[in-house]
């Protein structure tokens, strides 16, 4: 359980810091994209022996260079980008039926389990948040710019190719700490929705990074009480959690916008 | 900048920019190679449309002037300040503190205008800074880039489709004619023959004894 709390968080960070270039950047398809390509990296690193992070990391990484290298509305080519999602969940599907432990590592991939995370994968994770963290700070303003409009931050000399890259690779690192929260399946709900609900709530950047990165911490934390007390998934709590925040934001939003 | 359809204005605008490459030849603009000025600001077609709601005019103008800085910091008091005052000199102050999407395509235009201002650029480039935008709001925005033009002393080179209501204060315009650009004064542009050639449909300039000046098709 006090691992499941530390893991939670630092993952809650990161996608609270990541989720809201994922939003301004519109690259949601994206990011649901990565995590679908990490399954048969999870499971083809178990039919071969390795951590299931290491696998996850290889494929959402590599994964995130090429979307990041075709540019940045390659995610949302949706029909090229469906086909090769299937394509990965097929292989995963076919890695995991040739395991011998094949099941439990579908299901954790597929839907997360918080409460299996390791004492190494935490240690990783604190990594990842902490490279996530600095390099979204060193380049904050250039990504932004770059996020509202490729063509006038090019034209100012920002190198939006690399900064494309460079933030797909970002997100390919939270999608696979994520992946291990809520899984492939459900991690919109933790690396956009809350983004986006608190970009509907403030307008202000700073604002809005700090609020979604709140929000993912209240989804986990309290996700993870209500899972222990009544005997529910996480991922489930997890998830419920931020959906209906989002939901009473948005049914509440239209007034409240005004004034903001 | 005029021309049909498919003539390369925009192209044009890009390799200005240093967005395109050249096949060949050179390029050189304010006398340095394109993209590597600091003196150059663009305003797209439809700038501001992709934004969305998650910023505010403010934001969106801040990136002009600190959106090429590495680094976290703040924006300083005297960055606001300048930030103001250009939405001030585009008449949108009163939008400063709203989200994007709720502005109207005039007021959109103007946050774009004061982002490429901000910087305090020598070259405005703008392409199609009229297109969606009804009469009045076209007027307005016509004498806002003439009055920068004359205050600030900053050149602008705009993409236009329709000559009309750029007719007054148009002084050259560069023309794209059989793969070649050319340049012309106000009056040697305005000539029946040459629109005609250009856009490939009879037009004729008309002047009015008030002396206002239009351009018609037949």
């Amino acid at each position: 359980m006090r691992n499941a709390l530390i893991g939670g968080t630092l993952v809650a960070i990161a996608a609270g810091v990541i989720g809201y270039f994922v939003v301004v950047r519109g690259t949601a398809f994206a990011a649901h994209a990565l995590a679908h390509i990490g399954l048969p990296g999870a499971t083809g690193a178990v039919l071969l022996g390795l951590p299931v992070t290491l696998g996850l990391a290889v494929f959402c990484v590599g994964g995130a260079i090429v979307i990041g290298a075709l540019g940045r509305r390659a995610g949302d080519r949706e029909v090229a980008t469906g086909t090769v999602l299937a394509f990965a969940v097929g292989l995963g599907l076919y890695f995991s039926s040739q395991a011998t432990r094949s099941s439990s590592t579908m299901t954790n991939v597929l839907f997360g389990n918080l409460l299996a995370i390791s004492p190494q994968e935490l240690v990783v994770f604190a990594a990842f948040l902490v490279g996530v963290v600095a390099v979204v700070c060193a380049v904050f303003r250039p990504l932004l710019f770059a996020s509202v409009d490729e063509r006038v931050a090019r034209s100012r000399r920002v190198p939006v190719r690399a900064l494309s890259v460079l933030f797909m690779v970002l997100l390919g690192l939270v999608v696979t700490m994520s992946v291990q929260v809520v899984g492939t399946l459900l991690l919109f709900a933790l690396v956009v929705t809350p983004a986006a609900t608190a970009i509907m709530l403030t307008p202000r950047p700073g604002r809005a990074i700090a609020l979604a990165l709140v929000l993912n911490l209240l989804s986990v934390w309290a996700g993870l009480v209500v899972a222990t007390m009544f005997s529910l998934p996480p991922s489930f709590c997890i998830v419920t959690i931020a959906c209906t925040i989002w939901l009473v934001v948005r049914l509440t939003g239209r007034s409240r916008q005004v004034q903001l | 900048m005029i021309g049909p359809n498919g003539s390369g204005k925009t192209t044009l605008l890009e390799v200005l920019l240093g967005l395109l490459p050249v096949a060949s030849g050179t390029v050189r603009i304010l006398g340095q190679l394109p993209g590597e000025t600091d003196a150059i600001a663009y305003v797209p077609q439809d700038y501001t449309a992709a934004a969305g709601s998650a910023l505010r005019a403010r934001d969106m103008v801040a990136l002009g002037l600190t959106g090429t800085s590495w680094g976290f910091r703040r924006t300083t008091a005297a960055q606001w300040k300048r930030i103001e005052d250009t939405m001030r000199a585009v008449d949108a102050f009163e939008v400063i503190d709203q989200r994007l999407a709720t502005l109207s395509g005039g007021q959109r235009q103007r946050v774009a205008i004061a982002q490429a201002l901000v910087s305090e650029p020598k070259l405005l480039l703008l392409d199609e800074p009229l297109a969606n935008l009804d009469l009045r709001n076209q007027r307005e925005v016509i004498s806002l880039l003439d009055r920068l033009n004359s205050t600030l002393g900053v050149t602008i080179i705009m993409v236009a489709h329709d000559l009309n209501p750029l007719l007054r204060v148009l002084d050259g315009a560069v023309y794209l004619l059989d793969g070649h650009a050319h340049y012309d004064t106000l009056n040697g542009v305005v000539d029946d023959a040459l629109l005609t050639h250009l856009y490939g449909t009879p037009l004729h300039v008309v002047r009015t004894v008030q002396g206002d000046l239009f351009v018609r098709g037949e």
